[in-house]
Protein backbone atom coordinates (compact mmCIF):
# COMPACT_ATOMS: atom_id res chain seq x y z
CA UNK A 1 0.00 0.00 0.00
CA UNK A 2 1.18 3.56 -0.85
CA UNK A 3 1.96 5.53 1.89
CA UNK A 4 -1.18 8.24 2.49
CA UNK A 5 -1.14 11.63 2.79
CA UNK A 6 -3.54 14.48 4.20
CA UNK A 7 -4.00 17.41 1.61
CA UNK A 8 -6.61 20.19 3.11
CA UNK A 9 -8.69 21.63 0.78
CA UNK A 10 -10.03 25.09 1.96
CA UNK A 11 -11.94 26.62 3.40
CA UNK A 12 -9.86 29.13 1.71
CA UNK A 13 -8.91 28.42 -1.56
CA UNK A 14 -8.84 30.43 -5.10
CA UNK A 15 -11.40 28.41 -6.79
CA UNK A 16 -13.92 28.25 -3.93
CA UNK A 17 -16.39 31.64 -3.78
CA UNK A 18 -17.33 30.26 -0.19
CA UNK A 19 -15.78 28.40 2.60
CA UNK A 20 -16.07 24.58 2.64
CA UNK A 21 -13.26 22.30 4.15
CA UNK A 22 -12.50 18.88 2.37
CA UNK A 23 -9.34 16.90 4.32
CA UNK A 24 -7.93 14.97 0.55
CA UNK A 25 -6.63 11.52 1.57
CA UNK A 26 -4.29 11.35 -1.08
CA UNK A 27 -2.36 7.89 -2.48
CA UNK A 28 0.57 9.73 -4.94
CA UNK A 29 -1.28 12.04 -6.62
CA UNK A 30 -4.74 10.05 -6.43
CA UNK A 31 -7.46 10.88 -4.58
CA UNK A 32 -8.50 7.70 -2.38
CA UNK A 33 -11.06 9.27 0.46
CA UNK A 34 -12.63 13.11 0.61
CA UNK A 35 -13.74 13.94 4.45
CA UNK A 36 -16.02 17.08 3.79
CA UNK A 37 -16.02 19.65 7.20
CA UNK A 38 -18.79 22.33 6.87
CA UNK A 39 -19.92 25.35 9.42
CA UNK A 40 -18.12 28.41 8.25
CA UNK A 41 -20.77 30.19 7.25
CA UNK A 42 -23.85 29.59 9.61
CA UNK A 43 -25.93 32.56 10.73
CA UNK A 44 -28.86 31.41 12.34
CA UNK A 45 -31.15 33.07 9.42
CA UNK A 46 -33.93 30.39 10.16
CA UNK A 47 -34.09 31.15 13.40
CA UNK A 48 -35.06 34.79 12.51
CA UNK A 49 -38.82 33.95 12.10
CA UNK A 50 -39.02 34.43 15.87
CA UNK A 51 -38.20 38.07 15.75
CA UNK A 52 -39.61 39.03 12.15
CA UNK A 53 -43.23 38.97 10.91
CA UNK A 54 -43.89 36.75 7.92
CA UNK A 55 -44.51 39.74 5.57
CA UNK A 56 -40.83 41.05 6.74
CA UNK A 57 -39.37 37.50 6.56
CA UNK A 58 -39.38 37.05 2.55
CA UNK A 59 -37.04 39.82 2.53
CA UNK A 60 -34.68 37.87 5.12
CA UNK A 61 -34.55 34.52 3.56
CA UNK A 62 -33.39 36.15 -0.52
CA UNK A 63 -30.15 37.73 1.39
CA UNK A 64 -30.35 33.49 2.63
CA UNK A 65 -27.74 33.57 -1.08
CA UNK A 66 -27.20 36.41 -3.16
CA UNK A 67 -26.87 34.10 -6.37
CA UNK A 68 -30.51 31.78 -5.68
CA UNK A 69 -31.84 35.26 -3.61
CA UNK A 70 -35.06 35.52 -6.34
CA UNK A 71 -35.64 31.44 -5.92
CA UNK A 72 -35.20 31.79 -2.03
CA UNK A 73 -37.80 34.38 -1.64
CA UNK A 74 -40.23 32.84 -4.46
CA UNK A 75 -40.01 29.42 -2.53
CA UNK A 76 -40.76 31.01 0.84
CA UNK A 77 -43.60 33.21 -0.15
CA UNK A 78 -45.32 29.66 -1.72
CA UNK A 79 -44.88 27.78 1.46
CA UNK A 80 -46.90 30.66 3.48
CA UNK A 81 -49.35 31.05 0.73
CA UNK A 82 -49.85 27.18 0.84
CA UNK A 83 -49.77 27.83 5.00
CA UNK A 84 -52.59 30.19 4.51
CA UNK A 85 -54.38 29.23 1.56
CA UNK A 86 -53.64 32.28 -0.47
CA UNK A 87 -54.62 32.39 -4.17
CA UNK A 88 -51.75 34.11 -6.21
CA UNK A 89 -53.29 36.06 -9.49
CA UNK A 90 -52.19 34.03 -13.02
CA UNK A 91 -49.95 37.30 -13.95
CA UNK A 92 -48.07 37.10 -10.80
CA UNK A 93 -47.31 33.49 -11.31
CA UNK A 94 -46.46 34.03 -14.91
CA UNK A 95 -43.77 37.22 -13.46
CA UNK A 96 -42.64 34.87 -10.88
CA UNK A 97 -42.11 32.40 -13.43
CA UNK A 98 -39.91 35.07 -15.77
CA UNK A 99 -38.47 35.89 -13.00
CA UNK A 100 -37.05 32.96 -11.54
CA UNK A 101 -36.05 31.41 -15.19
CA UNK A 102 -33.62 34.79 -15.56
CA UNK A 103 -32.03 33.79 -12.60
CA UNK A 104 -31.46 30.56 -13.18
CA UNK A 105 -29.88 31.90 -16.45
CA UNK A 106 -28.01 34.39 -14.66
CA UNK A 107 -26.73 31.53 -12.30
CA UNK A 108 -25.72 28.92 -14.37
CA UNK A 109 -23.82 31.81 -17.14
CA UNK A 110 -22.02 32.51 -13.81
CA UNK A 111 -21.33 29.42 -13.02
CA UNK A 112 -19.98 28.72 -16.38
CA UNK A 113 -17.67 31.39 -15.79
CA UNK A 114 -16.61 30.14 -12.46
CA UNK A 115 -15.54 26.61 -14.03
CA UNK A 116 -14.13 27.97 -16.68
CA UNK A 117 -11.95 30.07 -14.13
CA UNK A 118 -11.40 26.65 -12.43
CA UNK A 119 -10.01 25.09 -15.31
CA UNK A 120 -7.96 28.24 -16.17
CA UNK A 121 -9.74 29.69 -19.50
CA UNK A 122 -10.05 33.21 -17.78
CA UNK A 123 -10.70 34.46 -21.02
CA UNK A 124 -13.93 32.93 -21.42
CA UNK A 125 -14.87 33.08 -17.59
CA UNK A 126 -14.85 37.01 -18.38
CA UNK A 127 -17.07 36.80 -21.97
CA UNK A 128 -19.41 34.82 -19.62
CA UNK A 129 -19.37 36.98 -17.02
CA UNK A 130 -20.16 39.41 -19.36
CA UNK A 131 -23.11 37.94 -21.13
CA UNK A 132 -24.81 37.70 -17.45
CA UNK A 133 -24.39 41.28 -17.27
CA UNK A 134 -27.28 41.41 -19.64
CA UNK A 135 -29.47 39.69 -17.36
CA UNK A 136 -28.81 41.60 -14.25
CA UNK A 137 -29.73 44.58 -16.28
CA UNK A 138 -33.08 43.36 -16.96
CA UNK A 139 -33.30 42.22 -13.27
CA UNK A 140 -32.25 46.28 -12.67
CA UNK A 141 -34.86 47.49 -15.02
CA UNK A 142 -37.72 45.68 -13.93
CA UNK A 143 -37.67 45.40 -10.38
CA UNK A 144 -34.82 47.77 -9.46
CA UNK A 145 -32.04 45.33 -8.07
CA UNK A 146 -29.39 43.69 -10.16
CA UNK A 147 -29.09 41.06 -7.39
CA UNK A 148 -31.29 41.11 -4.55
CA UNK A 149 -34.85 42.14 -6.13
CA UNK A 150 -37.19 42.25 -3.45
CA UNK A 151 -39.62 41.38 -5.88
CA UNK A 152 -42.06 39.15 -4.14
CA UNK A 153 -44.56 39.21 -1.39
CA UNK A 154 -46.78 36.97 0.04
CA UNK A 155 -50.01 36.95 -2.46
CA UNK A 156 -48.11 37.83 -5.17
CA UNK A 157 -45.36 40.00 -6.37
CA UNK A 158 -44.21 43.87 -6.01
CA UNK A 159 -43.83 44.75 -9.40
CA UNK A 160 -45.65 44.69 -12.89
CA UNK A 161 -44.15 44.02 -16.00
CA UNK A 162 -45.96 46.05 -18.70
CA UNK A 163 -46.13 44.97 -22.35
CA UNK A 164 -42.71 47.43 -23.40
CA UNK A 165 -40.63 45.84 -20.62
CA UNK A 166 -41.43 42.34 -21.99
CA UNK A 167 -40.70 42.88 -25.43
CA UNK A 168 -37.52 44.49 -24.43
CA UNK A 169 -36.63 41.00 -22.69
CA UNK A 170 -37.58 38.84 -25.71
CA UNK A 171 -35.38 41.39 -27.73
CA UNK A 172 -32.11 40.91 -25.03
CA UNK A 173 -32.61 37.55 -24.83
CA UNK A 174 -32.36 36.76 -28.70
CA UNK A 175 -29.39 38.31 -28.87
CA UNK A 176 -28.04 36.60 -25.46
CA UNK A 177 -28.66 33.34 -27.50
CA UNK A 178 -26.62 34.42 -30.58
CA UNK A 179 -23.50 35.15 -28.27
CA UNK A 180 -24.32 32.35 -25.91
CA UNK A 181 -24.47 29.47 -29.05
CA UNK A 182 -20.67 30.81 -29.46
CA UNK A 183 -19.61 29.85 -25.54
CA UNK A 184 -21.69 26.93 -25.70
CA UNK A 185 -19.47 25.90 -28.51
CA UNK A 186 -16.45 26.29 -26.54
CA UNK A 187 -17.38 24.78 -23.43
CA UNK A 188 -18.86 21.50 -25.29
CA UNK A 189 -16.57 21.09 -28.20
CA UNK A 190 -13.54 22.74 -27.52
CA UNK A 191 -10.11 20.04 -27.02
CA UNK A 192 -8.82 22.47 -24.26
CA UNK A 193 -11.83 22.44 -22.18
CA UNK A 194 -12.61 18.30 -22.98
CA UNK A 195 -9.27 17.54 -22.27
CA UNK A 196 -9.71 18.80 -18.73
CA UNK A 197 -13.94 17.33 -18.18
CA UNK A 198 -13.74 14.50 -20.09
CA UNK A 199 -14.10 11.22 -18.45
CA UNK A 200 -13.64 13.20 -15.04
CA UNK A 201 -15.05 13.07 -11.55
CA UNK A 202 -17.87 10.30 -12.91
CA UNK A 203 -20.52 9.42 -10.97
CA UNK A 204 -22.39 6.53 -11.90
CA UNK A 205 -26.31 6.83 -12.50
CA UNK A 206 -26.97 4.52 -9.25
CA UNK A 207 -24.46 6.29 -6.71
CA UNK A 208 -26.21 9.72 -7.94
CA UNK A 209 -29.94 7.75 -7.21
CA UNK A 210 -28.58 6.35 -3.99
CA UNK A 211 -26.88 9.32 -2.90
CA UNK A 212 -30.32 11.41 -3.24
CA UNK A 213 -28.79 13.56 -5.48
CA UNK A 214 -30.66 16.44 -7.26
CA UNK A 215 -30.37 19.47 -10.13
CA UNK A 216 -28.18 19.13 -12.76
CA UNK A 217 -25.72 17.33 -11.23
CA UNK A 218 -27.96 14.37 -11.10
CA UNK A 219 -29.52 15.39 -14.13
CA UNK A 220 -25.77 14.57 -15.80
CA UNK A 221 -26.46 11.28 -13.91
CA UNK A 222 -29.16 10.21 -16.19
CA UNK A 223 -31.59 10.88 -13.67
CA UNK A 224 -34.54 13.30 -15.28
CA UNK A 225 -35.88 14.84 -12.00
CA UNK A 226 -36.67 18.41 -12.38
CA UNK A 227 -39.84 19.58 -10.12
CA UNK A 228 -40.61 22.08 -13.05
CA UNK A 229 -41.96 19.14 -14.70
CA UNK A 230 -44.61 18.96 -12.12
CA UNK A 231 -45.92 22.40 -13.39
CA UNK A 232 -45.68 24.49 -9.77
CA UNK A 233 -47.34 27.81 -10.13
CA UNK A 234 -47.13 29.87 -13.44
CA UNK A 235 -44.70 26.67 -15.41
CA UNK A 236 -48.73 24.98 -15.41
CA UNK A 237 -49.33 27.60 -18.13
CA UNK A 238 -46.77 25.88 -20.26
CA UNK A 239 -47.50 23.26 -23.27
CA UNK A 240 -44.90 20.47 -22.08
CA UNK A 241 -41.80 20.38 -20.20
CA UNK A 242 -38.88 18.23 -20.28
CA UNK A 243 -35.74 17.76 -18.12
CA UNK A 244 -32.64 18.29 -19.79
CA UNK A 245 -30.92 14.67 -19.15
CA UNK A 246 -27.29 13.50 -19.93
CA UNK A 247 -25.63 10.06 -19.63
CA UNK A 248 -22.47 11.22 -19.61
CA UNK A 249 -21.90 11.01 -15.55
CA UNK A 250 -18.69 13.09 -16.08
CA UNK A 251 -17.54 16.58 -15.25
CA UNK A 252 -18.60 17.58 -19.41
CA UNK A 253 -22.31 16.02 -18.67
CA UNK A 254 -22.56 18.68 -16.01
CA UNK A 255 -21.41 21.36 -18.12
CA UNK A 256 -23.46 20.42 -21.24
CA UNK A 257 -27.13 20.49 -18.82
CA UNK A 258 -26.09 23.46 -17.89
CA UNK A 259 -25.35 24.89 -21.18
CA UNK A 260 -28.93 23.43 -22.59
CA UNK A 261 -30.66 24.53 -19.74
CA UNK A 262 -30.14 28.28 -20.51
CA UNK A 263 -31.48 28.21 -24.06
CA UNK A 264 -34.11 25.87 -22.18
CA UNK A 265 -35.06 29.23 -19.85
CA UNK A 266 -35.00 31.04 -22.53
CA UNK A 267 -37.79 29.45 -24.40
CA UNK A 268 -39.66 29.23 -21.12
CA UNK A 269 -39.68 32.84 -21.05
CA UNK A 270 -40.58 33.32 -24.37
CA UNK A 271 -43.78 30.98 -23.78
CA UNK A 272 -44.99 32.27 -21.11
CA UNK A 273 -44.44 35.89 -22.37
CA UNK A 274 -46.51 34.88 -25.44
CA UNK A 275 -49.58 33.40 -23.44
CA UNK A 276 -49.08 36.36 -20.30
CA UNK A 277 -52.46 36.58 -18.59
CA UNK A 278 -53.87 40.10 -17.77
CA UNK A 279 -55.20 41.49 -14.56
CA UNK A 280 -54.04 42.32 -10.83
CA UNK A 281 -50.34 41.15 -9.80
CA UNK A 282 -51.44 41.13 -5.74
CA UNK A 283 -53.81 39.63 -3.47
CA UNK A 284 -54.82 41.05 -0.04
CA UNK A 285 -52.78 39.17 2.62
CA UNK A 286 -54.93 39.30 5.70
CA UNK A 287 -54.57 37.19 8.81
CA UNK A 288 -51.79 34.97 10.18
CA UNK A 289 -50.56 31.79 9.61
CA UNK A 290 -53.08 29.44 11.97
CA UNK A 291 -51.49 28.09 15.01
CA UNK A 292 -49.77 24.49 14.46
CA UNK A 293 -50.83 24.66 10.25
CA UNK A 294 -47.62 23.17 8.22
CA UNK A 295 -47.37 23.66 5.17
CA UNK A 296 -44.49 22.26 2.42
CA UNK A 297 -43.42 23.96 -0.76
CA UNK A 298 -40.66 22.49 -3.67
CA UNK A 299 -38.90 24.85 -6.12
CA UNK A 300 -36.31 24.12 -8.77
CA UNK A 301 -33.64 25.94 -7.82
CA UNK A 302 -30.69 26.66 -10.30
CA UNK A 303 -28.92 23.95 -8.71
CA UNK A 304 -31.74 21.54 -8.08
CA UNK A 305 -34.38 20.93 -6.01
CA UNK A 306 -35.42 22.93 -3.08
CA UNK A 307 -37.75 22.35 -0.40
CA UNK A 308 -38.99 24.43 1.96
CA UNK A 309 -40.64 23.52 5.33
CA UNK A 310 -43.04 26.24 7.71
CA UNK A 311 -45.55 26.03 10.57
CA UNK A 312 -47.58 28.54 12.21
CA UNK A 313 -48.33 29.32 15.72
CA UNK A 314 -51.44 31.94 15.34
CA UNK A 315 -49.37 35.03 15.67
CA UNK A 316 -47.75 36.77 13.21
CA UNK A 317 -44.28 35.10 13.21
CA UNK A 318 -44.22 31.44 12.08
CA UNK A 319 -42.78 28.70 14.44
CA UNK A 320 -40.32 27.01 12.23
CA UNK A 321 -39.25 27.68 8.52
CA UNK A 322 -36.70 25.35 7.39
CA UNK A 323 -35.20 24.69 4.25
CA UNK A 324 -33.33 22.03 2.33
CA UNK A 325 -31.15 23.32 -0.15
CA UNK A 326 -29.48 21.25 -3.45
CA UNK A 327 -26.12 21.69 -1.95
CA UNK A 328 -26.45 20.11 1.21
CA UNK A 329 -28.12 16.86 -1.06
CA UNK A 330 -25.17 17.17 -3.51
CA UNK A 331 -22.14 16.52 -1.01
CA UNK A 332 -22.61 13.19 -0.52
CA UNK A 333 -22.29 12.57 -4.58
CA UNK A 334 -18.93 15.01 -4.34
CA UNK A 335 -17.38 13.19 -1.87
CA UNK A 336 -18.37 9.93 -3.71
CA UNK A 337 -17.17 11.28 -6.98
CA UNK A 338 -13.73 12.60 -5.75
CA UNK A 339 -12.87 9.00 -4.84
CA UNK A 340 -9.78 8.05 -7.16
CA UNK A 341 -9.95 11.17 -9.15
CA UNK A 342 -6.39 13.15 -9.73
CA UNK A 343 -5.49 15.95 -7.13
CA UNK A 344 -5.38 18.59 -10.08
CA UNK A 345 -9.14 17.59 -11.23
CA UNK A 346 -10.38 18.57 -7.54
CA UNK A 347 -11.23 22.24 -7.94
CA UNK A 348 -13.26 21.22 -11.43
CA UNK A 349 -15.61 18.26 -9.40
CA UNK A 350 -16.10 20.43 -6.48
CA UNK A 351 -17.25 22.98 -8.94
CA UNK A 352 -19.43 20.70 -10.89
CA UNK A 353 -22.12 20.49 -7.95
CA UNK A 354 -22.02 24.38 -8.37
CA UNK A 355 -22.21 24.66 -4.23
CA UNK A 356 -23.37 26.97 -2.80
CA UNK A 357 -22.66 27.02 1.27
CA UNK A 358 -24.35 30.19 2.05
CA UNK A 359 -27.33 28.24 1.29
CA UNK A 360 -26.29 25.12 2.52
CA UNK A 361 -25.48 27.14 6.11
CA UNK A 362 -28.03 29.84 6.13
CA UNK B 1 -11.83 14.40 -29.03
CA UNK B 2 -12.58 18.53 -29.69
CA UNK B 3 -11.37 21.09 -31.85
CA UNK B 4 -8.80 23.09 -31.12
CA UNK B 5 -9.19 27.17 -31.11
CA UNK B 6 -12.67 27.63 -30.91
CA UNK B 7 -12.55 30.58 -29.09
CA UNK B 8 -10.45 32.45 -31.79
CA UNK B 9 -13.94 33.33 -33.38
CA UNK B 10 -14.58 35.01 -30.11
CA UNK B 11 -11.12 36.34 -29.53
CA UNK B 12 -10.87 37.97 -32.96
CA UNK B 13 -14.24 39.37 -32.69
CA UNK B 14 -13.22 41.12 -29.48
CA UNK B 15 -10.12 42.74 -31.01
CA UNK B 16 -12.04 44.33 -33.93
CA UNK B 17 -14.93 45.36 -31.72
CA UNK B 18 -15.56 48.49 -30.20
CA UNK B 19 -15.05 48.16 -26.58
CA UNK B 20 -17.74 47.74 -24.00
CA UNK B 21 -16.16 50.04 -20.96
CA UNK B 22 -17.84 52.57 -20.07
CA UNK B 23 -15.24 55.26 -19.23
CA UNK B 24 -16.82 56.26 -15.71
CA UNK B 25 -17.09 59.13 -14.37
CA UNK B 26 -16.46 60.75 -17.32
CA UNK B 27 -19.78 58.80 -18.62
CA UNK B 28 -21.93 58.95 -15.86
CA UNK B 29 -24.02 55.39 -14.82
CA UNK B 30 -27.43 55.16 -16.19
CA UNK B 31 -29.96 54.55 -14.06
CA UNK B 32 -33.19 52.88 -15.00
CA UNK B 33 -36.65 54.61 -13.19
CA UNK B 34 -37.07 51.38 -10.67
CA UNK B 35 -33.39 50.96 -9.79
CA UNK B 36 -33.60 50.99 -5.60
CA UNK B 37 -31.62 53.90 -4.58
CA UNK B 38 -32.77 55.60 -1.61
CA UNK B 39 -35.98 56.45 0.98
CA UNK B 40 -36.73 60.38 0.84
CA UNK B 41 -40.07 60.98 2.81
CA UNK B 42 -41.63 64.33 1.97
CA UNK B 43 -42.35 65.26 5.63
CA UNK B 44 -45.23 67.56 4.56
CA UNK B 45 -47.69 64.67 3.90
CA UNK B 46 -46.57 62.66 6.50
CA UNK B 47 -48.95 61.39 9.09
CA UNK B 48 -46.14 59.61 11.17
CA UNK B 49 -48.61 56.60 11.52
CA UNK B 50 -45.40 54.23 11.90
CA UNK B 51 -46.36 51.76 9.66
CA UNK B 52 -43.27 51.78 7.57
CA UNK B 53 -41.18 51.59 10.81
CA UNK B 54 -43.34 48.39 11.94
CA UNK B 55 -42.35 47.06 8.22
CA UNK B 56 -39.02 47.44 8.67
CA UNK B 57 -36.89 45.02 7.91
CA UNK B 58 -34.30 46.03 9.33
CA UNK B 59 -35.60 48.59 11.79
CA UNK B 60 -34.10 51.58 9.73
CA UNK B 61 -36.89 53.91 10.08
CA UNK B 62 -37.43 55.25 13.54
CA UNK B 63 -41.13 57.51 14.05
CA UNK B 64 -41.52 59.48 17.37
CA UNK B 65 -45.29 61.29 16.88
CA UNK B 66 -45.03 62.79 20.13
CA UNK B 67 -41.10 64.91 18.92
CA UNK B 68 -42.77 65.05 15.31
CA UNK B 69 -39.90 63.02 13.93
CA UNK B 70 -38.92 60.74 11.21
CA UNK B 71 -35.75 59.23 10.90
CA UNK B 72 -33.67 56.82 8.60
CA UNK B 73 -30.78 55.62 9.42
CA UNK B 74 -29.18 54.78 6.37
CA UNK B 75 -26.51 52.40 6.86
CA UNK B 76 -29.38 50.01 8.08
CA UNK B 77 -31.87 50.69 5.19
CA UNK B 78 -31.21 47.62 3.11
CA UNK B 79 -33.99 49.33 0.05
CA UNK B 80 -36.14 46.29 0.03
CA UNK B 81 -39.25 49.33 -0.14
CA UNK B 82 -41.24 47.45 1.83
CA UNK B 83 -41.62 50.89 3.62
CA UNK B 84 -42.86 52.58 0.38
CA UNK B 85 -45.52 50.07 -0.30
CA UNK B 86 -47.09 50.38 3.31
CA UNK B 87 -47.10 53.71 3.39
CA UNK B 88 -50.94 55.14 3.77
CA UNK B 89 -50.44 58.73 2.29
CA UNK B 90 -47.85 57.79 -0.48
CA UNK B 91 -45.04 60.22 1.25
CA UNK B 92 -42.15 57.89 0.84
CA UNK B 93 -40.57 57.49 -2.45
CA UNK B 94 -37.14 55.78 -4.28
CA UNK B 95 -35.35 58.27 -5.55
CA UNK B 96 -32.77 56.10 -8.27
CA UNK B 97 -29.62 57.59 -7.21
CA UNK B 98 -27.50 56.27 -4.49
CA UNK B 99 -26.26 58.16 -1.12
CA UNK B 100 -22.99 59.79 -1.63
CA UNK B 101 -20.31 57.01 0.49
CA UNK B 102 -19.53 57.75 3.51
CA UNK B 103 -17.76 56.24 7.02
CA UNK B 104 -19.67 57.01 9.42
CA UNK B 105 -23.43 55.89 10.05
CA UNK B 106 -25.23 58.47 8.20
CA UNK B 107 -28.59 59.35 9.85
CA UNK B 108 -30.95 61.80 8.47
CA UNK B 109 -33.76 63.04 10.96
CA UNK B 110 -36.82 64.90 9.71
CA UNK B 111 -38.88 66.90 11.81
CA UNK B 112 -42.74 67.65 11.11
CA UNK B 113 -43.80 71.30 11.83
CA UNK B 114 -47.00 71.45 13.75
CA UNK B 115 -50.23 72.74 11.94
CA UNK B 116 -51.93 75.49 13.42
Amino acid sequence: MAKQTIVPFGPQHPVLPEPIHLDLVLEDENVVEAIPQIGFIHRGLEQLVSKKDYKQFVYITERICGICSFGHSLGYSQTVENLMEVEVPPRAEAIRVILHELSRIHSHILWLGLAADAFGFESLFMQCWRLRERILDIFEQTTGGRVILSAVNVGGVNYDIDDAMLKGIVEVLEGLRADYGDLCHVFVDDSTVRSRLFEVGCLSKEDASALSCVGPFARASGIPEDVRSYGYGGYGLLSGFEPIVSDGCDCLARVEVRTKEVVQSIDIIEEIISKMPAGEIQNKVKGNPGAGAQAVARLEQPRGECIYFAKGNGTKYLERFRIRTPTAENIAGLVQALQGCKLADVPNIILTIDPCISCMER
Amino acid sequence: MGKPLIFSKTTLHNLFSKSPCKMYPAVPAHFYERTTGHIENDIEDCILCGACMRSCPSNAITVDKKAGTWQIERFKCVTCLNCVRVCPKSCLTNVNTYMPPATEPVIDLLHKVAED
